[in-house]
């Protein structure tokens, strides 16, 4: 069971604002979704490995070998304010 | 002598070091070599995080975090993966940071520092990878800041964090330890210490058992021992005070030299940690023993051998091998001269005389300072008028021989050293009446009356030992 408090912590978290209406809606939704997984917990996994990854696959890397970046004005093409190159926000501590 | 510890403090760091020897960032081809560059500019749709993106790792990375944790008699483990960490912080466009959670590459290892009373253990918990996140400029004070500038150069840097035990029970002691596995790193070549942002460290400090207060945003070594003397000073006023020391984070600020508190209201649980989808397991324990083979000689063991090899004192191998510029300067210096000549030009001049100046290794050449020797080691110059070389050239440029030509260094002839003598001997027969007598004293007075004459370019050991034998043949 999900509280209607515990929605609005991990709204919090992911920096969205929710209404009362949107908490409590969450909520009961989200619920329905743990429960989901409560049900899957019934199947007895003893001696199972756990599974950390879908894909059969073992150490994929790449060679440390310089590739081009963006031009300047793509990388700040989406950013809502910019100042001299730099991304500007809002004031965060 | 045993350190007892007065205030029970117990500092344990987390050290990020930059893995910035690489040639591109941790899971794109983006180049490390950001720092002469305008903000944005080594940036790619994998550092952003823009949707379809996907991350490689950097095999070198990881090679180098082995090396890292063979260096500090680590264990290393079996298999490793990478997690997501999420959280919404504008120094990560993605949301999360990529790093590892429950399986670090590295664990289980320790440094040997010297401690407030001798060789002190530092155990390490752990070193494991993950990405540096973007770099943010507050405008104006971050406490009453307007805005936040944000370039993501820096984003997606290869980053080993280093995570301690809480050993070092004083200020000087972590700063020993930073000083130590700086050192150590660079050794291993896998990082330059000199660029900006390269090691940044977060202290963790409690005292007489009080709650621990962790401190954020330390970026030097010497920043590091001040925010924890402040710290220690803060907390043990708040207790006398009456106060109650609880555990936050607090951000130092280095203009200041003050923590200031932060407040969080994310807690461990709240990083919602899971692993990475766009990253497979890596499974790399059969490359360690390659990779033992191929470490460079260590500090400790670069030490010995200066000692045994050169037969140089502990204290001047020490010295020497404290930061691998000055270390291979000296080699190549000791190639050419006496080595324990050369150690001592190079340990208690040299060093000395750049210290003073704040300048590296590199401000100055191994031939030049092999000139230097020969000219004082054959006689033509004194050690007196071999420091002034050295300063000179640090202070104007210049090489060794047009400066001892332009100063007139070159020491003086033996007739005109011994008509100094006398002239002295006879214009001061006081100071001789003295001596004789058996004020042995005078003999200074003398001897600065010679080099007065000579303009300091005789050797002030052998117009003193000079002057002995013409006193003993004309005057007694």
């Amino acid at each position: 069971m999900i509280t209607k408090e515990e929605v609005e912590h991990i709204g919090w978290l992911s920096r969205i604002s929710l209404t009362e209406e949107e908490a409590v809606k969450y909520a009961t939704e989200l619920s329905s979704v743990l429960d989901y997984f409560n049900q899957l917990d019934e199947v007895d996994t003893s001696g199972v490995d756990p599974t950390y990854h879908v894909a059969d696959l073992m150490n994929v890397f790449r060679e440390d070998e310089v590739s081009p970046s963006l031009p300047q004005e793509e990388v700040l093409r989406n950013a809502a304010e910019k100042k001299e190159g730099y991304i500007k926000g809002p004031r965060i501590m | 002598m045993v350190y007892e510890n007065p205030d029970g403090v117990m500092i344990g760091l987390e050290v990020h070091v930059q893995l910035n020897k690489l040639n591109s960032k941790l899971f794109c081809g983006c180049s490390t070599d950001y720092h002469n560059d305008e903000p944005n500019t080594h940036v790619c749709p994998v550092c952003m995080g823009l949707p379809g993106s996907l991350p490689v790792l950097n095999k070198k990375a990881v090679e180098y975090a082995i090396r890292i944790g063979l260096a500090l008699n680590c264990e290393i483990i079996e298999q490793t993966q990478f997690h997501r960490k999420n959280y919404y912080y504008p120094d990560l466009p993605k949301g999360f940071q990529t790093t590892q959670y429950d399986f670090p590459i590295v664990g289980n290892g320790k440094i040997v520092i010297d401690g407030e009373d001798g060789e002190h253990v530092v155990r390490i918990t752990r070193a494991h990878m993950e990405e540096d996140p973007g770099k943010l400029m507050h405008i104006g004070h971050i406490e009453k800041s307007k805005g936040t500038l944000i370039d993501y150069n820096r984003s997606g840097m290869a980053l080993v964090e280093i995570v301690t035990e809480p050993d070092m029970r004083s200020p000087k002691e972590a700063r020993r330890f930073l000083d130590k596995l700086r050192n150590i790193l660079e050794y291993l070549d896998v990082f330059n210490g000199t660029l900006e942002g390269a090691m940044r460290v977060d202290a963790n400090i409690s005292i007489g058992g009080g709650d621990r207060i962790e401190i954020k945003n330390i970026s030097s070594h010497k920043g590091a021992e001040r925010a924890l003397l402040y710290e220690i000073m803060r907390q043990k006023n708040l207790v006398r005070r009456g106060g109650t020391v609880v555990m936050e984070t607090r951000h130092f600020d280095e203009a200041r030299g003050v923590t200031i508190s932060m407040r969080t209201k994310e807690e461990e649980h709240d990083y919602r940690y899971f692993p990475e989808p766009d990253l497979v397991p890596i499974r790399v324990s059969d490359w360690v023993e390659g990779i033992r083979e191929t470490l460079p000689e260590l500090p400790d063991a670069r030490r010995k051998r200066f000692v045994s090899d050169y037969n140089v004192a502990d204290t001047h191998a020490k010295a020497l091998t404290s930061d691998i510029r000055v270390a291979d300067f000296y080699e190549s210096v000791a190639k050419e001269v006496d080595p324990v000549i050369a150690a001592a030009w190079v340990a208690d001049i040299l060093k000395g005389e750049l210290n003073y100046r704040d300048l590296g290794i590199s401000a100055f050449k191994v031939e030049d300072l092999v000139e230097i020797i020969d000219l004082v080691t054959s006689g033509k110059i004194t050690e007196k008028s071999g420091v002034d070389v050295i300063r000179t050239i640090l202070d104007e440029g210049g090489s060794p021989e047009s400066i001892v030509e332009k100063k007139g260094l070159i020491k003086v002839e033996g007739d005109i050293v011994s008509q100094a003598i006398s002239e002295s001997l006879k214009e001061n027969p006081e100071a001789l009446q003295d001596f004789l007598a058996g004020k042995e004293k005078s003999l200074n007075f003398l001897v600065g009356q010679v080099m007065k004459k000579t303009r300091g370019r005789a050797d002030a050991r052998s117009v003193r030992e000079l002057l002995i034998h013409e006193i003993d043949e004309k005057y007694r």
